[in-house]
Order: C-alpha cells, then structure tokens, then sequence
C-alpha cells in the first residue's frame, strides 16, 4: 500500500464514529464592529512602526517627505504604486541584489485592522509587488487609506478570502528570543514607516508623527 | 482496551525518565532563574492582551470545536487538501512516521543538488529529526530562527517550544557565537542588539544564495491549499521567498477546514503564544508562488494513533502556542530537556507518550502536580489535567505483567484522582517521607518517585 493510502486507512479506523457538535462562532463577527481609526495608529506605535495621519491629497507630499527625513536615496516602488507617491521611484521589477541595494520600498495594501495594528500585503496586486520587494529593504514605508482599514481579524480574513499570496505586517521585525529582551529588526525591515490617508480629516493638518 | 493497533510514532520524542532528568535540572540555579524570569514576563503579557479581547472565551470554544471538527473528518479534509494542494501545483507526499518523511525530504533535496537548506523553525521537522537526517546524507541544514541558530551553534537542545534557547543567558549566547559563528567580530558584545546583529549578518549570505528551503507550518487550510506560517523576525519570509524549492513539512493535525477558520486561529495565537496582538509577520502562500517548486509532506508518525484514543485525541488540537509551558509550575522548574521530547511541558507530558506509545514514554503522565493552569491557558481548551490520568491508566495498564505493577497501580491510583492527589501531597513532610515508603519497589529506588513538594502548588495559588 502507498503511504498515502496506509495513513488515510489509518486516519478511517482511528476516528470516532460520533460527529461532534456544530462551531459555535458566537465571537465578534466580521462586520459588527466600527472601525476605529485612532486606535489603528495606537496600536502601531505600539510596536513601534513610525506612523503619520494625513488627508488623502496631502499622501504624495507626506511620502517625500519621509523620504528626505530618512535620507533615502535609491526608492523602489511596487510598479502599480500611483506615480505621484514618489516619482522618482524604480517602478520596473527589480532583482534581489538591486533591493539590497535600495535605501526604501514604497507600496500600498490591501487591508489593514485596526484592532491588531496588521497590515496585509496581497502580492498578487500590482500596488504592493512581490514579496521580495518589502522583505529585503530595511525600510518599508506603506501607505494605508482609510477605506482599506478593518476593525478587526474577522473582517480583514472576511475581505481576503481569495487573496492568494499574502503578508500580514504587524510592526518592524523583531525577536525576543536572547532574555525575553525584544530587539526589532533581525532579518526583515528595521523600519515600518504607515502614511494613513484618511477622509473624515477634512482641512485639518494634523501631522501625526511619532518618535 | 488499550492496544490501539496503530504504528507509534519514531525520532526525538524520548529521553531520559523523567525524574532523572528533572532531578539534574533542579540542580541548575540559573536555569531556574532563567526560567522563572521568562515565564513570569510571558504570563503577564499574554494576560494582558487576552483581558483585551471581549469575545475571548467565544473565540476558544470555536477554536476547539474547529479543531475537533478537523479530526472528526481528517480524511476528507486531508483529500481536499492534496486536491487543492495539486490543483496549484504543489506535489504532495505522504509519510508514515519519521524515517519515511526524513527519506522523502532528503531524496528532494538530494534531487537539487545543493548541499546546504535553509529552514524556517518548525516543530515537525525537530520531531522526525530532519537535521540530522541531512547531514547524513552530507548536506547541511541552516536554522534561521535566531534561537534555534543558538541551539544549533551550540549543539545543544530547544528547551522551549517558542523560545528554544530560554534557558541561555546572554553572556553563554555570547560564546557561543564566538566559538561557532563563522567570521564573527571576536569583540563581539554580549547586549541582545549586537547579538541579533551578528545573527542578521550571518544569515543574510545565506538568504540570498541557497536555493532550497524547509518549513513547517502552522496551518493548512484543506478548501483553498493555503499554507501559514506565523513568525517574528523575518526568517521565515526569507526563507519562504528567496529560495527556488520550497519543501513543507506538515502533520496531518494542522489542517483548518476553510479559510474562515482563520479568523479565529490569528486571535488565539498570537496572544496565548507570545503575548502580542499579532505576531510581526504571517505569510500566506498557495502553491507555488513567483516562479517556486513546491512541496508539502504530510506526515503521520503517531498521530493516527493518537487520534485513536477518544480520550486522548484531543492533544492533536493543539496549535503550539508554549502557553501550557508558561504557565506550568513543573515546567517553570525543570526546564524543557528534563521532558526529553521535542515537545516539553504539559503538552508534551499528554503529546509525547500518545504518539510514542506510553510503554517508551511511561514517566512522563506523571510529570505534573495536576493543578490544572495548563487548562485554564490552553486556546483550544485541552484538559491536558485528565488526559494525564487517563495516560497514567494506560500506563498502569500497560505494566501489569511486570513485577513494577502493584507500585505502579498504588501510584496510579493516588495520582489518578485530583483530589485524592490533593490530599496526599497535602500529608507534607509526612508525605515526602512516605512515597519514599510506600510499596514502589525498582520504581522508586530506580527512578525516584515525584517528591510531593512542601506546598503544592494549588495551596500557594489558593492563598495568595
Ligand atoms: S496544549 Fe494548548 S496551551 Fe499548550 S501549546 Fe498546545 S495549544 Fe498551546
């Protein structure tokens, strides 16, 4: 008999005959909560990924200057980025070595919960590339708009069913693996830099940026 | 009963009785401290995040009927998988135990050519004992998890399910990298930061050049094929995505049956498991992705044998959270070796003998004071308490034709109730006295009975 056939033959005289009761799936659902804008921000600077707030026309110019301030030079930007986030990006696929060589990667996503402070990268999408492209630069700056952004687990897993490649972001990397003692950025980007575009802000400047 | 007829499971899932190998643990001052210290920090934050969460106890019974859901079915959800799996172009293989899943990995990586992988930490892989496997057929395998690279450097055992080298102080980490770490700065610091500098150095060559990759994973949703890895420092995405041939290798209990149960999996686990809302980065992949081969392995090795046990099936619900062990007093204790297993701790105590057979793991029920923490922590709600008697029966059972049986039922039957259990290690000192006393002839001269402490640790609990 092939393996396969011996394990399932085992699996068949191993398991009960008693089918057991239905899931109770009486948690917080997909869709019964607000989204929470502010405590999406929160939750990010908790793990401390560097986070601004800005009105939606005002992304472009709050890209650049992350950019300037990070002293970025060489920017690789997932080809399907809109041009005007930074123009002077490499849009064309690049190999490893070049993304070695890149001082920042710029893409969006495609939901983001604000329960958790997770951003999920679906690399099937042109805005956000393959998963190279956000692994191997040390810093990774996403830009969130609002619409993107769930309460929670459920409705982020509700909007991605389909998605076939995916990265869930929660902060830089990090490891607690010498004393407990968190250390961020051990192989993936040392630095999570979120540009939110937000709607509801109106006029309103409220450049929100941490540490 | 008893006889269950299903093969056991092989690799590193003995080790020493138990008690020998706690008595040498209890020894070590700072292991204890180490421990204790680690534990303490986990506990608190898993607790924390947990209170978060409104719907938590909703979000744990979904989470155990889920899993129970699974193995009600595993059959159909294992052919719906593979269906799924092939339908994306994955190749699919099957193993029986340990030997056949280490023969189909290494014949794959032996196919490619290369003589070193890189793996992302999986607790399937150190179960069958792929590493040593390789390297028996001359190819290295690389940890990339930045404590399983210090285990490895070290040439030393995980101790932690989550954090194998817990039981490594800095200075020790510190080393070990400067003995085994090749091209390391030799004036290298011991400050966690410089340390997990050396590592990101070390390992960013490898990253980029070695061709093949083995994961485990932490699910396998059977309706889309999707596969799950939920990770924190990025290795496993470098290791995910860098490498041209991808080679998994999954038990045959990690399936959620639809990509919905997800949902309630990424609540449970980050949180019971390091303490965190979410851990820093999951990927999601579904067959080969970006121009990849690759490969899953199912593998058996004990379980079948484990799901044949109704009262001791539920231990295959298990997602390997480690909050069993945080919260345990024995584990806080003797550390994870004493266990002698991949798995340690109160998972391990119920996991390790099912899939072995309690006749190569007959000490390990008893490695706990019955106190019931691991219960209360468990996500997927094991009674990991009244497994262990069970276990403790089965093994009583198991030795009754040897001359150990009558010490081994008396035990049993003291051990086999909680409250009996209770009361004799409340007799204290008088206790202590008397297990050394009681009818254990070769058991207790041999192995050394588990000492009722002086308080047990439900009195401390109770009175605090
Ligand atoms: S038994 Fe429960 S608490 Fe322990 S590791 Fe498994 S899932 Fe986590």
């Amino acid at each position: 008999m092939s393996a396969r056939d011996e394990v399932l033959a085992r699996v068949r005289r191993a398991k009960g005959p008693d089918q057991p009761p239905p899931v109770p799936r009486d948690y917080r659902a997909a869709g019964t909560r607000e989204v929470d804008l502010a405590l999406f921000a929160e939750r990010l600077r908790d793990y401390r990924a560097r986070v601004r707030v800005v009105p939606a026309d005002r992304v472009a110019e709050t890209v650049a200057e992350a950019l300037r301030e990070r002293g970025a030079r060489t920017v690789v930007a997932a080809p399907g980025t809109p041009p005007e986030w930074a123009p002077a990006a490499i849009r064309t696929p690049v190999g490893v070595a070049d993304l070695e060589r890149a001082d920042a990667v710029v893409t969006g996503c495609r939901v983001a919960i604000a329960e958790t402070g997770t951003i999920v990268l679906d690399h099937d999408a042109p805005d956000q590339g393959p998963r190279a492209l956000t692994l191997v630069p040390d810093y990774h700056l996403v830009v969130v708009r609002e619409e993107q952004v769930v309460a929670g687990v459920p409705d982020a897993v509700a909007r991605l069913a389909g998605v076939r490649t995916q990265t869930w972001v929660s902060g830089p990397s990090a490891t607690s693996d010498i004393e407990l003692e968190r250390v961020e950025g051990v192989h993936g980007p040392r630095t999570l830099e979120v540009v939110i575009a937000s709607h509801m802000m109106g006029g309103t400047d409220r450049n929100d940026d941490s540490r | 009963m008893t006889f269950l007829g299903m093969p056991a499971g092989r690799g590193n899932l003995t080790g020493a009785p138990f008690p020998e190998a706690a008595r040498t643990a209890l020894k070590d001052a700072q292991l204890r401290r180490n421990l204790a210290k680690a534990t303490t920090t986990i506990r608190a934050k898993r607790a924390g995040v947990v209170a978060e969460l409104p719907d938590w106890a909703e979000l744990r019974a979904a989470g155990a009927a889920i899993k129970d859901q699974v193995l009600a079915d595993l059959d159909e959800h294992l052919v719906r998988f593979e269906e799924a799996l092939t339908a994306r172009g994955t190749t699919v293989h099957w193993a029986r135990d340990a030997d056949e899943a280490n023969r189909v990995v290494t014949d794959l990586v032996l196919a490619t050519g290369t003589e070193e992988v890189i793996k992302v930490k999986s607790m399937a892989t150190a179960e069958i004992g792929l590493n040593e496997a390789l390297a028996a057929v001359g190819v290295h395998a690389v940890e990339t998890d930045l404590a399983e690279l210090i285990v490895q450097l070290g040439n030393d055992r995980s101790s932690h399910i989550l954090v194998p080298a817990i039981h490594r102080g800095r200075a020790e980490i510190r080393e070990i990298f400067r003995r085994h770490m090749p091209g390391v700065d030799p004036d290298l610091t011991a400050d966690p930061r410089a340390l997990a500098e050396a590592a990101r150095k070390h390992l960013r060559h490898k990253f980029l050049t070695v061709d093949v990759a083995v994961s485990g994973a932490n699910f396998g949703i059977a309706d889309t094929g999707s596969l799950v890895v939920v990770e924190s420092e990025g290795n496993g995405r470098m290791c995910l995505t860098l490498p041209r041939t991808l080679i998994s290798v999954v038990g045959i209990e990690k399936l959620l049956p639809s990509w919905r149960d997800l949902e309630v999996f990424l609540q449970l686990l980050p949180r019971s498991s390091t303490g965190e809302r979410m851990n820093p980065y999951t990927s999601v992949w579904t067959g080969p992705t970006e121009g990849q081969t690759s490969h899953v392995v199912l593998v058996d090795n004990g379980r079948t044998a484990t799901l044949a046990d109704p009262d001791g099936r539920a231990a295959l619900r298990c997602i390997r959270c480690s909050a069993c062990l945080n919260s345990c007093p024995v584990y806080e204790r003797t550390g994870g070796h004493a266990y002698g297993s991949t798995y340690p701790g109160p998972i391990g105590a119920v996991l390790s003998p099912q899939l072995t057979g309690v006749v190569e793991n007959p000490t390990l029920p008893f490695a706990s004071s019955l106190c019931g923490v691991c219960y209360d922590v468990c996500p997927v709600a094991i009674d990991i308490p009244s497994m262990l008697v069970h276990l403790r029966g089965r093994v009583t059972e198991a030795k009754r034709t040897t001359p150990e049986s009558t010490a081994m039922r008396a035990l049993a039957w003291v051990m086999s109730d909680a409250r009996r259990w209770r009361r004799f290690t409340r007799l204290g000192k008088f206790g202590r006295t008397a297990s050394r006393h009681v009818p254990l002839p070769g058991w207790s001269v041999a192995r050394d009975v588990p000492r009722p402490p002086e308080e047990t640790f439900r009195d401390w609990w109770e009175a605090r």
